[in-house]
This record gives structure tokens, C-alpha cells and sequence, in this order.
């Protein structure tokens, strides 16, 4: 056991630091003039200096040294917890994202916890059901909900909650009812696509032997789907768990613009726009991390729900 | 079917013993594409208080959607069209407070209570399932929730009769113990994959007691089993039955188990019941051909029980100065899974020879190395210790590479043909891929040879253009079969090509190997748990217990006169001797006469 917890962690550590190396390849290696694009990105026009100005201003920035170089005291400060400085806003780093960090973790949080309680009880749902037609419209709403773009129905909520009722403020962080259409709008994916494998993988679990084992000792069909589909059917949605909550993540981009929510999807994209490397490279580390994390904490309640992991499957002989 | 049989076959009510179960004129379809597929046509079956009744048929002909309709676990799809089903269940003191059964229940005037099946709503269904009829169902390694505790899933059969707390605890470890769970304490705490296969099937039988039923329905108990756990687990349900009372209702395609088992044998074919009474009177005077069939089938009824080896070998011929291949004092050594220390010998110096035009049998029972000794022939495996030469030629430790053009001379048909054909290929892709894959002929001459390789295991060339769902699994391992003949193998590795099959398909495509091998000189090496099926084909076999070469020399010398224990134990697990010997010796001929038709 503390072997499986100990490799699992291993294994986060090592994915954390390969998202890392690649965000800071892609940004550093793939623009053509990384000096230009980052002193620009601080309103220093390139063209305009004299070689000495350039050197000054790339040794204020760290730019003058290998990339290697810049690498390795990138990581040794990100290590540290020191992120760098904000070109574009002349900050610390670890500072803005502070600032912006509480309003997405809320948003985060709100989000999934609600995909997850709408998709389970959406395939639950849908599983218990016996009768056709409804059973068959439940079946179908996820890939209808999954097919909608988000800033759609961002508006659409908008026109509908708070320009027509005026249940709801459009935009903003303030108080609770700013994060209900925010996080509606990304659960309405993620529970979506959590639905849609939990529902196969219901039907998939409901097929099996044991199922027939356990309706044969007389069991009601929710004692069977509760205690014997339930647990199974997880097993396999709980791989995608990582996924939907890095999903949450990701969405608050869109979402934090359109509801003009100063968080840290707004702070990303203004940073893409303004090419602010350092900020850049710090939140996509973020969201990895988050991402790892995750699937750290889904990997070590793996074992919990599934006897059969950490012995390992003895293979039984075919024969 | 004529309708004239149906009287043949009315059922004959026992004076003796009252039903239990009362089928009338039952008939179930299944609806696909909005089509009712009949699967069971006025089926009449009465189960007595403490029969044992086994129903014989092969795949298809209803005998899995009776037992299904007895227990009310038919799939949604399944239609009940006519019939009646009646469930005769005692009054019962104890059940004056329990769940349930306070539904639709009518007085026969008899003061025993009796349940029409056929329409009764899910709750009354419920109420029956598990405390009136109990199910030990196919697949062990499958049957069992692999989420919970062995324990939880029997306290819950037993929970369903308002037993709790203390009480609970004691009647689970009762029942594993009377199912013949070692250490029921220990087995209550673990997990089913911590178990073997024959543990679980006990485990299943113990879960099928604990709602204390009246009847039983055993569905292909065993056939996932070896045959000596087989044997002592039917022995084991037969006595707990025989000894409370319960009746069992053994659903089984192999009319050898039926025999043994049962009181009274049902044979159904496409729905219908065929011909039923005592094995005795079933196996001597068999009325339909279509029961003659299936004894001829069963091998070890065909010969009244004996295993009678098909070819006879003179002790002299054994020994062969060149074999296609030969294992000289193979081991194979595993290292333990997880962080365990050392290493766990699975094979231990054995030598195996196949002589040329000949067959081999490996046989033994799960973990005998049997399987690693044809993956190390095949060179899916490296031996640890010993020599392996194929056709004079020294292959040991001979990379897959470097071997594999020496390779086309050995061709490997695997156990299950549901799983071994790609469902995307056609017939004609899978048997020509061997073709491609060493670039042989061009397209018009590998469909020359497909259309050749199909008329040898006699199928037709229409086949060509099937997609394997659309085959019988006799087709399919014949369409396997096909596929290992194409690069016009001299040995062909048979992984219990027949275990998966119909018993008479079974014999069909035992019928087929031998003729190939006639006609081919081919020679087999031919892995099998089932000693009947392993005498109707081979003329060596070499027994494996544990690693270790047990004995080994002509099959007629082996079986004829076992010098160890572990061979005379295979050979009484063979099922069909008890059903046999109840068979008058005089008629044997003619059963062989008619097996040979």
C-alpha cells in the first residue's frame, strides 16, 4: 500500500514538472524573439533602442542569459514559491495571482461539486427510470447539453436571469448570486460528460453476472442499483474526474470574461493578450498542478473503492 | 418438432411427490426488431418437493429461458405468450411476518399456497426470488460483486428474512460452512478475486441457501470448473439438497452431468421437450434421435462409462526417433507478483515429444502448467531451463524473430472462437492473414486458398464474405481451425479447442481434427482438462499436476491402468459414470452403433 501511495506521488511530482518544462518550452523556444515579444510585452519597443539600451533592459529582465540558465532559475524560484515579476504590470507574480486566485476557487469549486451532484443523479436517474420515453429523453440530454458553446449559454442566462427576470447580477464577484449563472454555465458541460460515462457505464455494470446474482437473492432494484451498479459503475467515471475538475479550470476563462469576473481566468487571458510570459507560465503551472492534484486524490481513493488494485488482478488461468 | 410428440411428452406427475413447480403449456419469446422470436413452445414441467430435475439442451433451445421464467430474472426483451407457470409454496409459519408474499396468493384448497408466475408484478417476483427459489448461477469467477466483502453479499440473501444484528453474523458463517467454505471466518472478511474459482462457486451456493428456498436452479454450475472441483461440487450440492429437502432444477448442456445428477432428465431441442424420464430409462431406450444424438456425443456415456481410448497404441511405438517437436526437461520459473520474495516454479522438468502424425495430449487441471507448456512450444514464452527443438533444430532461447520463419510450421487454434476471430474481419480476412502477413500468393490465389482451407473443415465457400457473428461457435472454431491450416502447418497447437462448445458440436469438431489429420499428416499437440474428449483424439498424453509430469505413455495404457492417484482421481471426475452404470450393459452396442451413425 504505502508502495502504490508513494509511486502515485512520484508519478504527480514527475507530471507537474513535465508540465512545466513544456509550457516554458513552448513559450521561450516556439515565438520567434522572445526578448523582443517580452520587453515589448513591458512597452519597451526593441526597434527603437540602442544595442546598449537593449542590454540593459535584457539584463533587468534576466533575458541576456542561455535559456538553460533562465530555465533552471525559473524552476529554482518556482520551487521556492517565487514566480518572477509581471512584465506588462510591473508586479510580482505570486501577488496577482493571490488577488485573483479567491473568486476561481469559488467558481472552481461551486462548478464541480454541482456537475458531479447533477450528473450522477442525471444518470442515476436515468438507469432507474423504466419507463421509454422518459428514459430515453434522460439518456439523450447530456450530448444536447454538451453540445451548446459556453459563451452562448453564458447569454443566454444572462438575457434570461438577469436582464428579462432580474433574479441575478450579470456580472461581478459580489455574494453568492453572482456565482450561480457563472458555474451553471461550466457544470452544464461537465455534468454533461460526466453523465454521458456514468450512463455507459451504468448500462455496462447493469449487464454484468453479479447483477443477476444479487436480484436472484431478492434484492429491491434500488437495493441492486445502489449497492451493487452504484460502486462498480464508478470505477471507470472516476478516471475522467481529473479531467472534468481541470475542465472547470479551463472554463473559467471563457466564463470570467463574459461575466466579467476578476479572477484567474481573466487574469490568464489577459496575460495571453499582453504576453506576459512570466504570468502565463506561472498560471498554466496552476492549473497542472490543480490537474495533478486531482488526479492524485483520485488515484489514492481508487484502492478504496476497488479492492482489486492495490493486490494487483491475480490472473486466473484460462484453463 | 411434430405436434404428434407433445403427448409423447405430457409430463409424468409422480404420485409420490407433490409439485413444487407446475409449467403448463408454457411459451416465451424474445422480441428483436420488433419480431417475437419463439425460444420455449409449450414447454409442460412439473418439479416435485425434492426432485432433482436436470434439463439437458444445447445452446438455444430454451432451457436458460425456462429457468429464467421459474425464477423471474427474464430480460426485458423476453415475452411471455402463452402458459402458465405455478409456484406451489407451503404455508410457512415462519413466513407470517416476512416480506412479501401476502400477494395475488390463493388457497388451493390443499392449505398450500400457490403463485401464478406468468404476469405477477415485480413485488410478488421479489418476494419469491431468493426465499422460494434460490439461483446458483453460471460463471463463478463473474457471479460475485468484486466491491464487497464475501461476507456482505451472503448477509444480504440472509437479511431479506429479517434476521439482523448478531444473528446475522453467525447464519452467514453457517451457511458458508454448510456450502463447504473452509475457514468461513476468514473467507467472510475477503474479496471475491481472493478466491478460487470453486471457493466462489461455493460462496454462490451458500448465497443460494441462505434464503432458505424451496427450489434450487443450478444454471451450468460448474462448467467453468476444473473437473475434479466439478465433481466435489455437485456431489456437495446434491447432498445439502437431498438433505433438506430443497428441490434442484440443474440446467446443463452436457447430458453426462445430467445423468449423474439428476432423478428425472428433461431433453429440450428448440424449445421443446424432446423426451424426459429417468436417466436410467433416457440413456437404455432413448425414443427420439435427437436424445441418441446427444449420448453419442456425451463421451462418457457413449461407452457406458468407460473411457475408451480411439486409437490404440503398441507400448513400443510410444518413443519416436523424430518428433516434430520435443521439450526436453522443461522449467519454467515465475518471479511472485508484487514485492513477494522468490519465485514460484511452474513447471518443473518436464519432457514432452509430438510425434509426427500423431497427437499429444497435456492434461491436468488449472495451475498444472499445461497452458505454459504450449506457450513455451509456441515461443510466446522462454523456457528457464531445458531444450526445445523443433523439427531436429535446436530453437533454445531462440529470439521470436530469429524463429519466426521456422514458426510457420507450428499454428496455434485457441480455446474460446467467441473471442479468437477479429468481429470486423470477414471469414476470408481472418484465414488469409496469415497469408499476408509472410506475403504469400497474391489476392486471387489466397482466395483460392481460403476457398480450399474452407471446404477442409467443411464449410461452404459462401462463408467467404460472413462476419463472424453471424456463426455458430462450431463455424467459428472451424473458421480458427481454417486460419491455423493456412500456411500448411506440420504441428497445430490445440488450447482446448473444444471446452467452449455444444457437447455435440463438440464432437463434430473432434471428428473434423482426426480427419485433417488423416488426410494432412498434421500432427497435434492438444491441451485439455477433460479426459474423455482426450481419448476420443490422441494417441500419447503426458498427466501434469502442479508442474510436475505425473506419467505420461499411450492413452490406452495411461487411462487403461493409472499408476498414480492423481490420474485415477481425473478419470472417476469424469461426469456420466454414475448415469451410466445405471444403463443395461446389453444396450451398449447399440449406443455405439448409433454413435458411429
Amino acid at each position: 500500500m504505502t508502495r502504490y501511495i508513494l509511486g502515485r506521488f512520484a508519478q504527480a511530482l514527475v507530471v507537474l514538472w513535465a508540465a512545466y518544462t513544456v509550457t516554458f518550452a513552448v513559450l521561450y523556444l516556439l515565438p520567434s524573439d522572445p526578448v523582443a515579444l517580452q520587453l515589448g510585452a513591458a512597452g519597451i519597443e526593441t526597434d527603437k533602442l540602442t544595442p546598449e539600451q537593449l542590454n540593459t533592459a535584457m539584463a533587468q529582465y534576466g533575458l541576456d542569459r542561455p535559456v538553460l540558465n533562465q530555465y533552471f532559475s525559473h524552476l529554482w524560484g518556482f520551487l521556492h514559491g517565487d514566480f518572477g515579476d509581471s512584465i506588462s504590470k510591473q508586479q510580482p507574480v505570486a501577488d496577482l495571482i493571490g488577488d485573483r486566485l479567491g473568486p476561481t476557487v469559488a467558481l472552481s469549486i461551486t462548478a464541480a461539486t454541482l456537475s458531479l451532484v447533477a450528473g450522477m443523479a442525471l444518470a442515476y436517474l436515468a438507469s432507474y427510470m423504466r419507463w421509454r420515453p422518459a428514459r430515453l429523453f434522460l439518456t439523450r440530454l447530456p450530448s444536447f447539453g454538451a453540445s451548446f458553446p459556453q459563451f452562448f449559454i453564458a447569454l443566454l442566462l444572462i438575457q434570461l436571469l438577469s436582464f428579462n427576470l432580474g433574479w441575478l447580477p450579470a456580472t461581478g464577484v459580489k455574494g453568492w448570486k453572482s456565482l450561480v449563472m457563472p458555474s451553471i454555465t461550466i457544470s452544464l458541460l461537465t455534468a454533461s460528460m460526466l453523465a454521458q460515462v456514468l450512463m455507459r457505464s451504468f448500462d455496462d455494470t447493469l449487464r454484468q453476472p453479479y447483477i443477476v446474482t444479487a436480484r436472484a437473492k431478492g434484492l429491491s432494484r434500488a437495493a441492486v442499483q445502489w449497492r451493487h451498479g452504484f460502486r462498480n459503475a464508478l470505477l471507470p467515471a472516476l478516471t475522467i474526474l481529473g479531467v472534468l475538475v481541470g475542465l472547470t479550470v479551463t472554463s473559467a476563462i471563457v466564463v470570467e470574461t463574459v461575466f466579467s469576473r476578476n479572477g484567474l481566468g481573466k487574469l490568464a487571458q489577459e496575460a495571453v493578450l499582453a504576453q506576459d510570459v512570466p504570468v502565463v507560465l506561472a498560471i498554466v503551472s496552476l492549473a497542472a498542478a490543480v490537474f495533478v492534484f486531482v488526479n492524485l486524490v483520485v488515484d489514492l481513493l481508487y484502492p478504496l473503492l476497488d479492492p482489486r488494485i492495490v493486490q494487483g488482478r491475480r490472473k486466473v488461468a484460462s484453463s | 418438432m411434430t405436434a404428434g410428440t407433445s403427448q409423447l411428452t405430457s409430463p409424468p406427475t409422480s404420485p409420490l411427490v407433490s409439485p413444487l413447480v407446475t409449467i403448463r403449456d408454457l411459451h416465451v419469446g424474445y422480441v428483436r426488431r420488433r419480431r417475437t422470436a419463439p425460444a420455449v413452445r409449450g414447454v409442460d414441467l412439473s418439479i416435485g418437493s425434492g426432485e432433482i430435475v436436470a434439463l439437458v439442451g444445447e445452446s438455444g433451445s430454451g432451457k436458460s429461458t425456462i429457468a429464467n421464467t421459474i425464477i423471474g430474472l427474464l430480460p426485458d426483451n423476453a415475452r411471455v405468450t402463452a402458459g402458465s407457470v405455478l409456484l406451489h409454496t407451503g404455508p410457512d409459519p415462519e413466513d407470517a411476518d416476512g416480506p412479501a408474499l401476502d400477494d395475488r396468493l390463493d388457497l388451493d384448497g390443499h392449505g398450500r399456497r400457490t403463485v401464478e408466475i406468468v404476469g405477477a408484478r415485480e413485488k410478488v417476483l421479489r418476494g419469491l426470488r431468493g426465499r422460494v427459489v434460490g439461483l446458483v448461477p453460471q460463471d463463478p469467477m463473474v457471479g460475485l460483486n468484486p466491491t464487497r466483502r464475501i461476507g456482505g453479499q451472503v448477509a444480504e440473501a440472509i437479511r431479506l428474512r429479517g434476521v439482523s444484528g448478531d444473528d446475522l453474523d453467525a447464519e452467514v458463517l453457517e451457511f458458508l460452512a454448510q456450502a463447504g467454505v473452509d475457514n468461513p471466518q476468514l473467507r467472510a472478511r475477503q474479496y471475491p478475486h481472493e478466491l478460487s474459482g470453486g471457493l466462489r462457486q461455493r460462496v454462490l451456493i451458500g448465497i443460494a441457501l441462505a434464503g432458505r428456498p424451496r427450489l434450487i436452479i443450478a444454471d451450468e454450475p460448474t462448467s467453468a470448473l476444473d473437473v475434479t472441483v466439478q465433481r466435489r461440487i455437485l456431489d456437495h450440492l446434491e447432498g445439502l439438497v437431498r438433505e433438506s429437502g430443497i428441490s434442484l432444477l440443474i440446467i446443463t448442456h452436457d447430458l453426462a452431468v445430467a445423468a449423474d445428477r439428476g432423478d428425472r432428465v428433461v431433453v429440450l431441442q428448440d424449445g421443446e421437450i424432446v423426451e424426459q424420464g429417468p436417466p436410467g430409462d433416457i440413456l437404455v431406450s432413448p425414443a427420439q434421435d435427437y436424445t441418441r444424438r446427444l449420448i453419442a456425443a456425451a463421451p462418457g456415456l457413449a461407452h457406458g462409462g468407460q473411457i475408451v481410448p480411439r486409437f490404440q497404441l503398441p507400448p513400443e511405438q510410444v518413443a519416436t526417433p523424430d518428433p516434430v517437436i520435443r521439450l526436453e526437461n522443461v522449467s519454467k520459473r515465475y518471479p511472485l507478483p508484487g514485492r513477494q520474495a522468490g519465485s514460484f516454479l511452474a513447471l518443473d522438468g518436464v519432457s514432452v515429444e509430438v510425434a509426427r502424425g500423431r497427437t499429444h495430449a497435456l492434461v491436468g487441471e488449472s495451475g498444472s502448467g499445461k497452458t505454459t507448456m504450449l506457450r513455451i512450444a509456441f515461443g510466446f514464452e522462454q523456457a528457464t531451463d531445458g531444450r526445445v527443438s523443433l523439427d531436429g533444430v535446436d530453437i533454445t532461447g531462440l529470439g521470436w524473430k530469429q524463429t519466426r520463419l521456422l514458426r510457420r510450421k507450428v499454428q496455434l487454434v485457441h480455446q474460446n472462437p467467441y473471442a479468437s476471430l477479429d468481429p470486423r474481419f470477414t471469414v476470408g480476412q481472418s484465414i488469409t492473414e496469415p497469408l499476408v502477413s509472410f506475403r504469400i500468393g497474391d489476392r486471387r490465389t489466397r482466395t483460392a486458398r481460403a476457398l480450399e482451407l474452407l471446404d477442409q473443415v467443411a464449410l461452404p465457400g459462401s462463408y467467404l464474405d460472413r462476419l463472424p457473428a453471424e456463426l455458430s461457435g462450431g463455424q467459428r472454431q472451424r473458421v480458427a481451425i481454417a486460419r491455423a491450416l493456412a500456411l500448411s502447418p506440420e504441428l497445430v497447437l490445440l488450447d482446448e479447442p473444444v471446452s467452449a462448445l455444444d457437447v455435440s458440436v463438440q464432437e463434430q469438431i473432434l471428428e473434423l481434427l482426426t480427419d485433417l489429420q488423416e488426410r494432412l499428416g498434421l500432427s497435434y499437440l492438444f491441451v485439455s482438462h477433460d479426459l474423455a474428449v482426450v481419448a476420443r483424439i490422441s494417441h500419447t498424453v503426458s498427466v501434469l499436476n502442479r508442474g510436475r509430469q505425473v506419467e505420461s505413455g499411450s492413452v490406452a495404457a495411461v487411462f487403461g491402468s493409472p499408476s498414480s492417484e492423481y490420474t485415477r482421481e481425473l478419470i472417476d471426475a469424469v461426469p456420466g459414470q454414475r448415469g451410466a452404470t445405471r444403463q443395461a450393459g446389453s444396450r451398449d452396442d447399440d449406443v455405439r452403433e448409433v454413435a458411429r451413425t
